[in-house]
């Protein structure tokens, strides 16, 4: 037996594959100097540090700064939400990431009809700044920098936070984090949007320039390709979106008259981590060189900082399995792997219960515990991009940046990503990946471990956070007294004073939202305003 | 007459995350039925409304965002008011094991929870469709 296998491999004669990364790009049996003789150290590489940054961005990477350990969470109600806070913080979490539920993110409150059944589901529940002084109590803004995923209704909860700051005597100036505010990937990929692409586009070069002048340390967007990558594109499509929504921001800021060096240098982004470790790592690598030459090349920016891209990763959530739900810490820690091996500022990792529910909070230490063990226990830490030079990598680095270049001239051909949009050409490619990714599952030609090969029939239970069924009364209940007790009157001129902003062309939105903000002015009364003055986006079914 | 399955795939209450409804919508399409797709954010009058107006055999309902336990019961009892007892529902999403005794108590036939293949759920149509 054993002689029969070592005479298959003295022969060369393999299995038969296909040998694909997990975005289905063919992977040769072995890389050699032939295949990076077109790699110019100094043009394509360089020190970490260096321009085009594709080893990194500092030159003592993490032996000067560790990555961020930013775990996403929120749940229930300000108060639920409060505590985890403060409970992630005493373990070692170094910032704050808020998720808001799916009310708050379609900017309705707990009250409204289509709120019934998601109220504090899936992230905390936000309905006026009431409940973000409770989000925040007794954690001082200018010691820690926070995180909110929110996007159609950024400047609105950004505003609360900005006020929730006022109130602890917290200079703005001071206040470090960032918004997610990135509409474009909502009307490709998660479909989290309110308002139809052009106000939407102009709420957020509104926040760039507000930030730049008001909130100089916040990062004023985080351009996404977390939630493109989720809903099935393939590794090569989510750098190439990403990165091409980020031209996009940049071509509509400069067109309302901001110079590109104000705002740029305040970009962040946001990438998955998939199972895939070397295309993944290839990925963050190419993304710094790209965007190195899309800011001196295209912009021709003159701060330095300006060309620098700093990311944030997640995990895929997509990639667990509710099939013997432990097997995901493994996978969440190969991700996370390769999100430090590609060079990332901050990491979320996911917890091994997130495809049956929210975490629990033993399942959200052990994720916490991944990063710790990375950082403290591997080693990989030590040197800075340590697969640089390595015949593949640099070779998968190379062919996404091509790769990348060729669909910016696609979607340069159709007039940017806006028009990208509506034609429904992203949606399409990311589809036609999803399917194709199911489909080799299915054939098995892709094994996932538990769901199409080595399955169980019995699994024993795990459990599973379950969300306070009292949750949505309470909540209810208490924005029901809010609306009694406010002064109503300064509520309704801060909302008609925001319908004029609103209505007026070339009026920056953030003072008149932070004014309804601080009368208390709902989230859902905001956006009902906007609504009546924007519309609505409703997505073309392609 | 073998007439064609009639499905209408639905993604009622506010999540957006639509991966999973267009993977099976594109499914079902494969494999002959046809499909109406209702598109994001129906209610469950929208979707009861649909399965009425399209004279559908089945609806595939797609929640991933936690709220199935209030959508779910909600479109049932509507189908009942609307004598549509003959239209099979499914569902899929992120369906939590001890949900799934309470969804089929409301009349739901079969949920599918993550991991679940296309061919799996394309046979159990198949075989337990009530053709008209």
């Amino acid at each position: 037996m054993a002689k029969d296998v070592s005479d298959r491999v003295g022969k060369g004669v393999e299995r038969t594959g296909p040998f694909t990364t997990v975005s289905g790009v063919p992977i040769d049996r072995l890389y050699t100097p032939d295949q990076i003789r077109d790699l110019d150290y100094a043009k394509d590489l360089a020190d970490p540090g260096q321009p085009p940054y594709t080893r990194g961005i500092y030159p003592t990477m993490y032996r000067g700064k560790q990555w961020t350990m930013r775990q996403f969470s929120g749940f229930g109600t300000a108060a639920d939400t409060n505590e985890r806070f403060h409970y992630l913080l005493k373990h070692g979490q170094d910032g704050l990431s808020v998720a808001f539920h799916l009310p708050t993110l379609m900017g309705l409150d707990s009250d409204d009809p289509m709120s019934e059944g998601e109220v504090g589901r899936c992230g905390v529940a936000i309905d006026s700044l009431a409940d973000m002084e409770t989000l925040f109590k007794g954690l001082p803004l200018d010691k820690i920098s926070t995180s909110m995923t929110t996007n159609a209704p950024a400047t609105i909860l950004w505003s609360m936070y900005l006020v929730v700051a006022e109130k602890q005597g917290v200079d703005w100036k001071k206040l470090r984090g960032t918004i997610q505010n990135d509409i474009l990937k909502e009307y490709i990929a998660q479909k989290t949007y309110i308002f139809p692409p052009r106000p939407s586009m102009k709420l957020i070069v509104d926040t760039f320039e507000f930030g730049s002048k008001h909130v100089p340390q916040w990062n004023t967007i985080s351009i996404s390709g977390y939630h493109i990558r989720e809903a099935g594109s393939t590794a090569l499509q989510e750098l190439a979106f990403t990165l091409y929504d980020g031209i996009e921001y940049i071509e509509w800021a400069r067109r309302s008259g901001l110079d590109v060096d104000e705002f740029a240098p305040r970009l962040s982004f946001f990438f998955n981590a998939h199972n895939d470790l070397f295309e993944e790592i290839a990925k963050y690598r190419a993304a710094r060189k790209i965007w190195y030459k899309i800011m001196t090349e295209r912009f021709h920016c003159k701060n330095p900082r300006s060309a620098i891209l700093r990311f944030h990763t997640q995990t895929a959530g997509c990639s667990l399995t509710a099939q013997q739900p432990y097997n995901n810490i493994v996978r969440v820690a190969i991700q996370a792997l390769a999100a430090v091996l590609g060079g990332t500022q901050s990491l979320h990792t996911n917890s091994l219960d997130e495809t049956l529910a929210l975490p629990t909070e033993h399942a959200a230490r052990i994720a916490l515990r991944t990063q710790q063990i990375l950082a403290h226990e591997s080693g990989i830490t030590n040197t800075a991009d340590p697969l640089g030079g390595s015949y593949f990598v640099e070779r998968l680095t190379l062919d996404m940046e091509k790769g990348c270049w060729d669909y910016f001239e696609r979607l340069d051909a159709m007039g940017g990503m806006v028009a990208a949009i509506e034609k429904g050409f992203p949606q399409r490619e990311i589809h036609d990946a999803a399917y194709e990714y199911q489909k080799a599952i299915e054939r098995k030609e892709k094994i996932i471990v538990g769901v199409n090969e080595f399955v169980m029939d019995e699994e024993p239970p795990i459990d599973i956070l379950l969300i306070d069924e009292s949750v949505p009364r309470r909540q209810v209940e208490q924005l029901r007294k809010l609306r009694e007790t406010r002064d109503n009157e300064r509520v309704r001129q801060t909302l008609e004073a925001l319908r004029e902003a609103a209505a007026t062309h070339n009026v920056n939105m953030m003072p008149s939202i932070l004014d309804c903000v601080r009368a208390y002015t709902t989230l859902g009364e905001i956006c009902a305003t906007l609504r009546s003055v924007y519309g609505v986006y409703e997505e073309p079914i392609f | 007459m073998n007439e064609k399955i009639r499905v209408i795939v639905a993604k009622p209450g506010l999540d957006g995350h639509d991966r999973g409804a267009k993977v099976i919508a594109r499914a079902f399409r494969d494999a002959g039925f046809e499909v109406i797709y209702t598109g994001l954010r129906q209610t469950p009058e929208q979707v009861v409304y649909a399965a009425l107006q399209e004279d559908a055999d089945v609806i595939g309902i797609s929640v991933l965002s936690g709220a199935h336990m209030t959508l779910c019961p909600r479109i049932m009892e509507l189908m009942k008011k609307e004598r549509l007892d003959d239209v099979m529902v499914v569902v899929g999403g992120i369906i939590p094991d001890q949900d799934i005794p309470k969804l089929k108590e409301c009349g739901v036939a079969e949920v599918f929870q993550p991991g679940a293949s296309t061919e799996d759920i394309v046979a159990y149509v198949r075989q337990n469709v009530r053709k008209k």
